[in-house]
């Protein structure tokens, strides 16, 4: 199993949603989340004081899968958010050991989805 | 006695109280922290019900009742608004009740230490805040007030002119404010770098009503629905709008990008400048008034602040003592007795006598103010302690002084 962490544009939400619905990926968490990439945050004026490079508001998703739903959620993913420039942002997979469904005590693959 | 007159004073008192809470409550609030807005909203609306009781029991007669002999302060034969009802008072207002015009003055004694929390916010004991507002109110305020206004009062006989309190408000607020910035200190994690305002809505909520209260705060100061207060009506509506535009293009040139929290305060400022002139100057010379008031205060806001590196966390000094000063000596400068023939001509009308006199009440206001903050804040501080302990100023006065927290993370 994995745990599939993606730090997106807060605007593709909506477009990564549908593309992991029409894969058949529908179990989601999603967060508000401030970063910052490369491409630097924008400057914030307050009275004349000037905060250079501030965080940028994104959106964090995470999903946790079976290994064969590994491709198809990294690729809904990248479809959904993909917009060519810099801030798109990254998707993080990690090793997942135990999953456990509360409602029914079901543990592993058959409590994921 | 004229019920419109009357009228129109109460109604003036109504906006007048909506400038406190919750005009400066949600101006201020808006640019505090999250951790710290209630303790804001608090102090603004605490202020509302002490120095109202203590305008009722005796606030009211050392600031306006019968002069002691020397102009600095009035007796106490009004005290508990003994004397103090239905028939007009000749000397402030003869066409309504006198108590009228007590509750509309009540309002400005209120509004006027609550000014000063934007220096001291997310950093004042609550305590040490409840005392020291109570004595400056008392200490400072009402002398001030008697000073200028007060029958006998010594500022009003040498010829100063100060229609709704450029003097009395808001220099004397402002230079206070600047004093307990400097004795309190910075807060913890002050730099350059701005702490940014949790909530900008709020302040331009709160500003905005600051803007529609004034007009009680400056017409109504004319003390009766007349022509002067039809021209502090409009000369007020002309300086603020000249003022909130000349801060968001100055910001607009300076860094490329007018901000909303510039325009309003720069509304403010506008404001704060127009109100000692506002009956006694023609709407072009509002103009004028208000557009070099963005302009001063811009500068001790992000010039001059910024270069000395004091704390003033609201710019309490540098919106309402800077422009209070202006707004003083402008009225110097542009008042003419062909808008108010109760007024006085100033240095472009070829008045010299009024010119000096603001200059006298621009000089000694702040010297007294300043002095007697120094010594209630010694006072305060060392009865109460005036700055929270560090842990508490991290985790924010909201939990440590009001045990209440704004928002909500989870239900």
């Amino acid at each position: 199993m994995k745990y599939i962490v993606a730090v997106i544009q807060a605007h593709k939400l909506d477009e990564v949603l549908q593309s992991l619905e029409d894969r058949q990926v529908n179990l989601v968490t999603v967060s508000n989340v401030l970063g910052r990439g490369r491409q630097k945050g924008v400057t914030e004026i307050y009275r004349g004081a000037k905060e250079a490079g501030s965080l940028l508001k994104k959106v964090k998703l995470e999903i946790a899968v079976n290994e064969d739903f590994v491709d198809a959620t990294v690729d809904a993913i990248v479809g959904g958010a993909r917009t060519g420039e810099v801030g798109d942002g990254k998707i993080f997979i990690l090793d997942l050991h135990e999953v456990i469904r509360i409602r029914t005590g079901e543990r592993g693959g058959r409590a994921i989805g | 006695m004229n019920t419109g007159d009357t009228a129109w004073v109460l109604i003036s008192t109504a906006l007048v109280f909506a400038m406190t809470v919750p005009g400066l409550a949600f101006f201020y609030g808006g640019l505090v922290r999250r951790k710290n807005v209630l303790s804001v909203l608090m102090q603004c609306f605490i202020i509302m019900c002490v120095v109202t009781i203590q305008w009722v029991l005796f606030g009211y007669s050392l600031s306006f009742g019968p002069d002691t002999g020397v102009g600095v302060i009035g007796n106490l034969k009004w005290a508990g608004l003994n004397l103090v009802g239905g028939q007009p008072n000749a000397d402030y207002a003869p066409t309504i009740p006198h108590g009228a015009f007590m509750i509309f003055q009540c309002m400005f004694a209120v509004i006027t230490p609550a000014l000063i929390c934007g220096a001291y916010a997310e950093r004042m004991r609550f305590s040490a805040f409840l005392l020291f507002a109570c004595l400056w109110t008392t200490l400072v305020y009402d002398p001030l007030a008697h000073w200028v206004w007060g029958t006998g009062g010594w500022l009003r006989d040498l010829g100063g002119l100060d229609f709704a309190g450029g003097i009395v408000v808001h220099t004397s607020s402002g230079v206070s404010a600047l004093v307990i910035a400097l004795m309190l200190g910075r807060r913890i994690g002050y730099s350059r770098a701005p702490f940014r305002p949790h909530n900008l809505p709020f302040t331009v909520l709160g500003g905005a009503l600051l803007w529609f209260g004034w007009f009680g705060f400056n017409a109504g100061s004319a003390l009766g629905a007349n022509e002067t207060a039809v021209n502090a009506f409009i000369t007020t509506q002309a300086a603020t709008a000249a003022a909130g535009l000349t801060w968001a293009l100055l910001e607009w040139q300076q860094h490329g990008a007018p901000t909303v929290l510039g325009a309003t305060t720069g509304a403010v400022a506008g404001l704060v400048a127009i109100t000692p002139a506002c009956g006694f100057v023609n709407p072009v010379n509002a103009l004028f008034i208000g557009i070099l008031a963005a302009v001063f205060c811009y500068i001790a806001v992000a010039v001059v602040k910024a270069r000395l590196g004091y704390d003033d966390a609201l710019d309490a000094f540098g919106v309402h003592g800077v422009g209070g000063v202006w707004g003083t000596l402008a009225t110097g400068l542009f008042a003419e007795k062909a808008v108010n023939a109760a007024g006085a001509d100033g240095l472009l009308f070829g008045g010299h006598s009024l010119f000096l006199a603001q200059l006298a009440m621009v000089a000694v206001a702040p010297l007294f103010a300043a002095a007697m903050t120094w010594i209630l804040y010694r006072f305060v501080d060392a009865l109460l302690g005036m700055r929270v302990e560090r842990s508490e100023e991290i985790i924010g006065l909201d939990l440590t002084q009001q045990s209440e927290a704004a928002y909500t993370v989870v239900e």
